[in-house]
């Protein structure tokens, strides 16, 4: 599915990465326990979190994650979108909650990882 | 790739969340420009992420020394800290002694040591209660 798509069903803002919306994720992960992100050995996957860190970025930096959903609108920092363009990671905020993105984009037929 | 050899050296300083992942990043960075395949790449930068913030959540300081040739990355994670008691058991997945303030930054999950151990094609971890911990990670670029 495209990002531009995944943007428009959970009515998010793109904060960082607005030249990559073309671009295709095809499964998902959601939490906010960052090692547990890093067992996932699939690349290209959208990681949904409640959590609103550098370290969310930096985890997806180094799990090669190309998106990164926040939900609930928490606010990003100029820093985390400095390593998210540096990276061409790109990071959409949601006003929904965890559940109801979850919900959405597995109905849209965003595959799980486990 | 290239015939030189590399040593790189990063600080890592204990509690300090906002700057942990930098060394991590600048090791991704090399290895990509050394064309290494990216799966080892992953391998490594995720054994290596998980390693430094273990020094930021769980020792006062570190360092880390890496080594580069044309075979292989070698990672070694030197701290000042508490030390592991029981190696064992800290490797079994959901054993945590992390505060609070460390599971708010997303960690804490007991998971970061069975990881590094996926992930890397060695992993030594020696200890010393009271004075500090010793990592090195080494993975082969080509199996
Ligand atoms: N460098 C270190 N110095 C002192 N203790 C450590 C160090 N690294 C790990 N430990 C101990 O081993 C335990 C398990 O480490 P592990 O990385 O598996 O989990 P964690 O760091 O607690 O949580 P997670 O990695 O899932 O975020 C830690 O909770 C801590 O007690
Ligand atoms: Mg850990």
């Amino acid at each position: 599915m495209k990002i531009l798509d995944i943007v428009d069903l959970i009515k998010g803002t793109v904060v960082s990465g607005s030249d990559n919306l073309e671009k295709t994720v095809d499964m998902a992960f959601a939490s906010d326990l960052m090692s547990d992100v890093l067992t996932v050995k699939t690349d290209n996957l959208l990681l949904l979190t409640g959590l609103v860190n550098i370290q969310a970025i930096r985890t997806a930096e180094m799990a090669d994650i190309s998106c990164v959903v926040f939900v609930r609108n928490k606010k990003v920092t100029e820093e985390m979108i400095r390593i998210a363009r540096e990276n061409k990671i790109t990071i959409i905020q949601s006003p929904y909650s965890m559940f109801k993105v979850s919900g959405i984009l597995f109905s849209a037929g965003i595959k799980p990882v486990f | 790739m290239t015939t030189e050899k590399m040593h790189f050296e990063y600080p890592v300083e204990g509690g300090n969340f906002s700057a942990a992942g930098f060394p991590s990043s600048q090791v991704k960075k090399t290895l990509k420009q050394l064309n290494v395949d990216g799966n080892v790449i992953k391998r490594t930068v995720v054994a290596l992420y998980e390693a430094e913030v273990n020094i930021v959540a769980h020792a006062f300081k570190g360092v880390i020394a890496v080594d580069i040739d044309t075979e292989k990355i070698h990672i070694r994670l030197t701290d000042e800290g508490p030390g592991i008691p029981d190696i064992k058991k800290a490797m079994e997945i959901g054993y945590s002694t992390a505060t609070p303030e460390v599971r708010e930054m997303g960690f804490g999950a007991g998971m970061g040591l069975s990881n590094m151990k996926t992930n890397a094609d060695s992993l030594v971890i020696t200890s010393e209660v009271g004075k500090g911990t010793i990592v090195e990670i080494i993975n082969y670029f080509h199996k």
